[in-house]
C-alpha cells in the first residue's frame, strides 16, 4: 500500500489517572486525553484538520475549546465502539482527501458524572415504551439478558462465564495502572455479590473516570515530519449494526455487528485468524468476549467457554486477550472502546504494561449500547 | 420527595393501537399482508418487504420464555420488588419482547428456558403493561 494511502496512528494516549476523578468534568477528560495524544505524536493543535468524538461534549465543542479550526469532523456516536468507527471513518476521509491528521477523543465521567448526560430516555421512545417499563436498571438488567438463551443452546456453564474474569484479572495483576489487579478464582467470582442472575458483581464491568485520544494520520505524513516511534499501521476495519434494543436482536446467542465487522475487517486486512497475536475484545460483561470469540471465528460455536477456560487468553496462552485487564479490571467509562483501541496500540509498540511477545498484529472489536453496533480494527507493525 | 414510581410508557401515533389492545386484554401485534410475517414493535413499514400494509392482529395471549435476569438491584419504582425477573418472551408467531415475569418466585429453579407463559395486564401511568404469568397458574 503506497505511503499516501496507508493510515497509520501517530498518537495514543490515556489521561494521566484513571478512576474516580471528581475533580474532572467530562469535557476536561477529553481535553486532557486530547493533549496527552498530541504530547505522544509530538504534534500542537494546530497540526489538526479533522475531529471525531461522541456526542457529548461532541466535534465543535472539541475543536473550539482547543483552537482547532476542523475541515472535517463526525460525531458518530453508537456507544462504547464508537472510536473504532471514528477510526475508520478518519481513514476513509484521509484516504479521501477530506483531511490530513484527525484527533478522535473520549472523556467520560461515568462514576462521578461531573457535566454527564442523564440516564434514561424518553416514555414515548421505543426504549421507553417497550424496555423501560420493566425495570431495566442500566446495562447490567439488559446487556446480560441474552446470556441464558446463549448458555442454554451451547452449553457453556456458569463457571465458564466466571472464568472470563478470572483470565483478565490475571492480566491486570500485572498492569499497575489497573483498577482491580489482585488475582481472583472462579470461587470468588461466583460468590461477589449478585447483580442480576447470573451476573455476579465480578462479572460486570467496573464504572469509573476516565478517557483517551487518538492521533490518526498517512504513513506520508508521519514520515515527512520525521515521526520517529513505531508506527501502528490500520490494516483492516469494519462496522456493523444489529438491533436498537437487546430485546430485539434477532437471535440472542450471536452478536451480528461482530460476526459482519471481523469479517469486513479480516477481509480488507488480508489476514486469517492464525495471524492474529493479540486480541481485545470489549468486555463490558463476562459474556461479551465469548461472543465476540466465536462470532470472529477464533473458535467454533460453544467452544468459546472452553477456550478461555482452558487459559488460552490468558498470560502465556496462544491468544492473548482482554491484556490490559479489560473493563471488568482496567477501566471502564462507559464507552470502554477508546481504550480496548490504546492497549492494542502500545501491544503494538511493544510498549504495553503486561507486554505479550512479537505482536505483529492486534485485532480489537468493540461494541456500542447493548448489542447495538459493533466494529472491529485490525493493526499492525507493518504496512499492508 | 415522594419515592420515584415505574416508569410508564407513553404512545406514539404508530404505537397507540398496541397499547388500546393491552387496555383491552388483547396482545395485538402486525402482522404484513403482502409477506405475511409478524411484526413487533410497531412500525409504520414491514422490515422484511418493506410493504407499509400492515394489519393488527390479536396474539392469543401465550408466549415461552425465551431468556432472563433476575436482577437484585432496584429500577426506580422497583424498590419492592427486589429480586424481579426481566424477560424477553417469544410469542407463537416468533417474535420476542421484553416484559417481567409474575405470579411466580424469581427463583431460577421455577424457570426453566422455554417454559410455557401466558400475558397477564398490570396499569401502569396512563396504559395497561404486557406482563407474563407460568401457563398453569391461576388468573
Amino acid at each position: 500500500m503506497s505511503a499516501k494511502d496507508d493510515i497509520v496512528i501517530i498518537g495514543a494516549a490515556e489521561t494521566d489517572q484513571l478512576g474516580k476523578l471528581p475533580h474532572l468534568s467530562t469535557l476536561s477528560l477529553h481535553l486532557e486525553g486530547a493533549r496527552n495524544a498530541l504530547a505522544d505524536a509530538g504534534l500542537t493543535p494546530a497540526d489538526i484538520d479533522g475531529i471525531a468524538t461522541v456526542q457529548t461534549p461532541g466535534p465543535v465543542a472539541i475543536g473550539h475549546a482547543m483552537g482547532i479550526e476542523a475541515r472535517w469532523l463526525d460525531g458518530t456516536g453508537v456507544g462504547g465502539t464508537s472510536f473504532l468507527f471514528h477510526v475508520r471513518h478518519a481513514a476513509g476521509a484521509i484516504r479521501a482527501g477530506l483531511a490530513e491528521t484527525v484527533l478522535i477523543t473520549h472523556g467520560e465521567s461515568g462514576r462521578s458524572r461531573v457535566d454527564a448526560p442523564a440516564w434514561g430516555r424518553s416514555p414515548q421512545s421505543l426504549q421507553g415504551q417497550f424496555e423501560a417499563p420493566y425495570g431495566v436498571f442500566g446495562p447490567p438488567t439488559s446487556f446480560t439478558l441474552t446470556a441464558l438463551r446463549y448458555m442454554k443452546e451451547t452449553g457453556t456453564t456458569l463457571e465458564q462465564l466466571a472464568e472470563v474474569a478470572v483470565a483478565q484479572r490475571r492480566w491486570a495483576n500485572k498492569n499497575p495502572r489497573a483498577l482491580m489487579q489482585d488475582l481472583v478464582t472462579v470461587d470468588d467470582v461466583l460468590n461477589s455479590k449478585m447483580i442480576a442472575w447470573p451476573f455476579t458483581l465480578l462479572m460486570c464491568c467496573l464504572v469509573t473516570d476516565g478517557g483517551g485520544a487518538l492521533v490518526v494520520t498517512t504513513r506520508e505524513k508521519a514520515e515527512a515530519r520525521g515521526y520517529d516511534k513505531p508506527l501502528v499501521h490500520l490494516l483492516g476495519a469494519g462496522e456493523a449494526a444489529d438491533s436498537p434494543m437487546v430485546s430485539q436482536m434477532p437471535d440472542l446467542t450471536s452478536f451480528g455487528a461482530f460476526k459482519r465487522s471481523s469479517a469486513a475487517a479480516f477481509a480488507e486486512a488480508g489476514i486469517g485468524h492464525s495471524d492474529v497475536d493479540h486480541l481485545m475484545i470489549y468486555d463490558a460483561f463476562a459474556h461479551v468476549p465469548i461472543y465476540g470469540l466465536e462470532d470472529a471465528g477464533f473458535v467454533g460455536r460453544g467452544e468459546a467457554g472452553a477456550f478461555v477456560a482452558e487459559g488460552n487468553t490468558s498470560p502465556g496462552g496462544r491468544l492473548p486477550m482482554n491484556t490490559n485487564g479489560g473493563g471488568m479490571s482496567y477501566t471502564h467509562t462507559g464507552m470502554y472502546g477508546m481504550f480496548a483501541i490504546q492497549e492494542a496500540v502500545r501491544q503494538v509498540r511493544g510498549e504495553a504494561a503486561a507486554q505479550v511477545d512479537g505482536v505483529e498484529r492486534s485485532v480489537v472489536m468493540g461494541n456500542g449500547g447493548m448489542f447495538m453496533a459493533g466494529a472491529t480494527l485490525v493493526l499492525g507493525k507493518s504496512p499492508r | 420527595m415522594p419515592p420515584p414510581t415505574k416508569p410508564a410508557p407513553v404512545p406514539t401515533p404508530e404505537t397507540l393501537p398496541f397499547w388500546e389492545g393491552c387496555a383491552a386484554g388483547e396482545l395485538r401485534i402486525q402482522r404484513c399482508t403482502s409477506c405475511g410475517k409478524h411484526v413487533f414493535y410497531p412500525r409504520p413499514a414491514c422490515p422484511h418487504c418493506s410493504s407499509t400494509e400492515l394489519e393488527w392482529v390479536v396474539s392469543d395471549g401465550t408466549a415461552t420464555l425465551h431468556s432472563y435476569v433476575i436482577s437484585h438491584r432496584a429500577a426506580p419504582g422497583f424498590a419492592e420488588e427486589v429480586p424481579y425477573v426481566i424477560a424477553i418472551v417469544e410469542l407463537p408467531e416468533g417474535v420476542r419482547m421484553m416484559t417481567n415475569l409474575v405470579q411466580v418466585e424469581a427463583d431460577p429453579e421455577q424457570l426453566p428456558l422455554d417454559m410455557p407463559l401466558r400475558v397477564v395486564f398490570e396499569p401502569r401511568g396512563d396504559v395497561h403493561l404486557p406482563l407474563f404469568a407460568p401457563a398453569g397458574s391461576a388468573a
